[in-house]
């Protein structure tokens, strides 16, 4: 028998359920040109970029539990992780979906020549490509089944993110404020992780 | 997907440059004549009307492309203007500190009538037109826009250029009070274009005062820019101080912040892509998400008729 789930954790769950599709809601609601909102000018444009930053966004969050876990003790927030990263991985397609049918209209010589000789859609695609695996193994069964290979194979998470931002900058005309501010945080996610591999190997040099 | 009839001017049906020149001749010869009612040449004293509209109305130009024209909104809410920050949305939410009056103009280099000429007195002697012109966005989205202007060359003949002057450049204003964006130096500021003199004398290059019959909007470039409807719009300098004749090719802002991407010309191409995206098919917007449709561009943006002459012989890859 499983152990019961707290119930705050039931209760952070639900709302970050909340939170995560806040941006879809948002967006269908613009779409809808609900109460005098509007997706602008160039409603394409808008949902790419909804959607492409918000599944960054959600990237660097899941990257966010695990050094946040280790310097509070709350072991517990790993059980949001899965959360946030399926809707990372939710995003992403949205973001692709917009760009294959909304965008290029199923254009396939388009879309293939985009992402053989467009450096950000190569970059894109492959996080978008290299996605897939990590939701496919994200349930409990399989991650219990891989073992330490499901570790292994979900430390992927950190190219993609590297690639995600890639991508962000790459396509950025001039402007990289933005694209800036998430290499930082990203640079400063993997720091925290270096730091603490690096601790780790030279307490057990010094035993 | 919405199917529409394909509203594009095919090149055959363009009146030639001739005719429709010849057609504002013979109606200026039936005004005198008294044939023609005189409202229509009521246009003579161009100004910038204090109520927003133009009255008389402009005249309607016979060129204009026949696709339908994006709304006011979408023209007047969407706009590349980084002295008013980078995002579409930003410069109609700042422009409106721009103070578009009193407005004067500094002309010099290589030209006859040079000095400094406040707005009323460039716009006095013109007609103004309503010209509806497709613009193509670097970026690959297009809109199809009313403008109200008059030709380029009728303004810069008045300052009689020398022969030394091979290219015109524009400069946009710079004020730091007046543009948020000034303090972030994204490009080099101010804002500085140009064209060849051929490009600037071309007929179809418009200097707008308006759009929709109306005063530009500030995020619009106001009270008076350039459009020159062949080349991405980033082409086209808005709120102009400073006219420049010369005898070198002049300092271009996006060409010198990424020479690799921007080039001189920039004249819309579909057969030379932009370095990190195609340039083959655009966005044309206004359909809004699902009749938003994907168009292929056309040569120097379908004006290719009447434009591409002036580059015969020029390697438009390597002049990009």
């Amino acid at each position: 028998m499983p152990v019961a789930t707290p119930r705050w954790v039931v209760a952070v769950k639900a709302a970050l359920w909340g939170a995560c599709l806040a941006p879809f809601a948002l967006v269908v609601l613009r779409a809808l040109e609900f109460h005098g909102l509007s997706l602008g000018a160039d409603p394409v444009q808008e949902l790419l970029n909804v959607f492409g930053k918000t599944a960054l966004n959600l990237l660097l969050l899941t990257l966010c539990i695990t050094p946040i876990r280790r310097s509070t003790g709350i072991n517990r927030l790993i059980s949001f992780r899965r959360l946030l990263g399926l809707f990372a991985f939710f995003y992403a397609m949205l973001h692709f979906t917009t760009y294959l049918w909304l965008d290029l209209r199923f254009a396939w010589d388009h879309v293939f020549e985009d992402i053989a000789k467009r450096p950000y859609i190569t970059v894109g695609f492959t996080a978008l490509v290299l996605l897939i695996p990590l939701a496919a193994t994200s349930t409990n069964r399989l991650q219990r089944k891989l073992g330490r290979n499901w570790v292994k194979l979900h430390r992927l998470v950190y190219v993609i993110a590297v690639l995600g931002v890639v991508h962000f900058w790459w396509q950025v005309k001039l402007d990289i404020s933005e694209p800036l501010l998430y290499a930082f945080l990203l640079a400063v996610l993997l720091g925290v992780r270096l730091h603490h591999a690096w601790t780790l190997r030279r307490k057990a040099a010094t035993q | 997907m919405r199917t529409k009839p394909d509203t594009r001017i095919k090149p055959s049906e363009i009146t030639p440059e001739g005719a429709f020149l010849n057609r504002r001749t013979l109606l200026k010869a039936a005004v005198a004549a008294g044939l023609v009612p005189p409202i229509m040449s009521a246009c003579e004293a161009a100004t910038i009307p204090a109520g927003g509209e133009f009255d008389p109305k402009p005249t309607k130009w016979p060129g204009s492309v026949t696709d339908t024209p994006n709304s006011f909104k979408d023209i007047s809410t969407y706009n590349n203007y980084y002295e008013f920050g980078t995002g579409k949305g930003d410069p109609a939410v700042n422009a409106h500190t721009l103070k578009t009056q009193p407005w004067s103009i500094q002309v010099s280099g290589e030209a006859a009538k040079t000095g400094t000429f406040t707005l009323e007195d460039i716009l006095k002697p013109h007609d103004l037109e309503e010209r509806i012109y497709r613009l193509r966005c670097v970026e690959a989205w297009s809109m199809v826009i009313p403008w109200v202007g008059f030709p380029l060359a009728d303004l810069l003949k008045r300052f009689e250029p020398t022969s030394n002057a091979k290219f015109v450049q524009f400069l946009t204003l710079a004020d730091r009070n007046q543009m948020p964006g000034i303090k972030y130096p994204v490009l080099e500021w101010p804002y500085r274009e140009g064209l060849t003199i051929e490009e600037a004398m071309h007929p179809l290059t418009l200097v707008a005062v308006g759009v929709y019959g109306k005063v530009l909007p500030n995020q619009n470039g106001a009270p008076i820019r350039i459009v020159v409807p062949w080349k991405y719009g980033f082409k086209s300098a808005k709120s102009i101080v400073r006219i420049h004749f010369t005898d070198k090719r002049p300092l271009t802002s996006w060409n010198m912040a990424a020479p690799q991407e921007y080039g001189f010309y920039s004249n819309v191409n579909p057969k030379v892509d932009h370095p990190r995206w195609s340039q083959a098919t655009e966005r044309k917007l206004g359909g809004g998400l699902f009749g938003a449709t994907r168009v292929p561009t056309l040569m120097f943006n379908g004006y290719a008729d009447q434009v591409a002459s002036l580059y015969t012989g020029l390697d438009l890859a390597k002049n990009y």
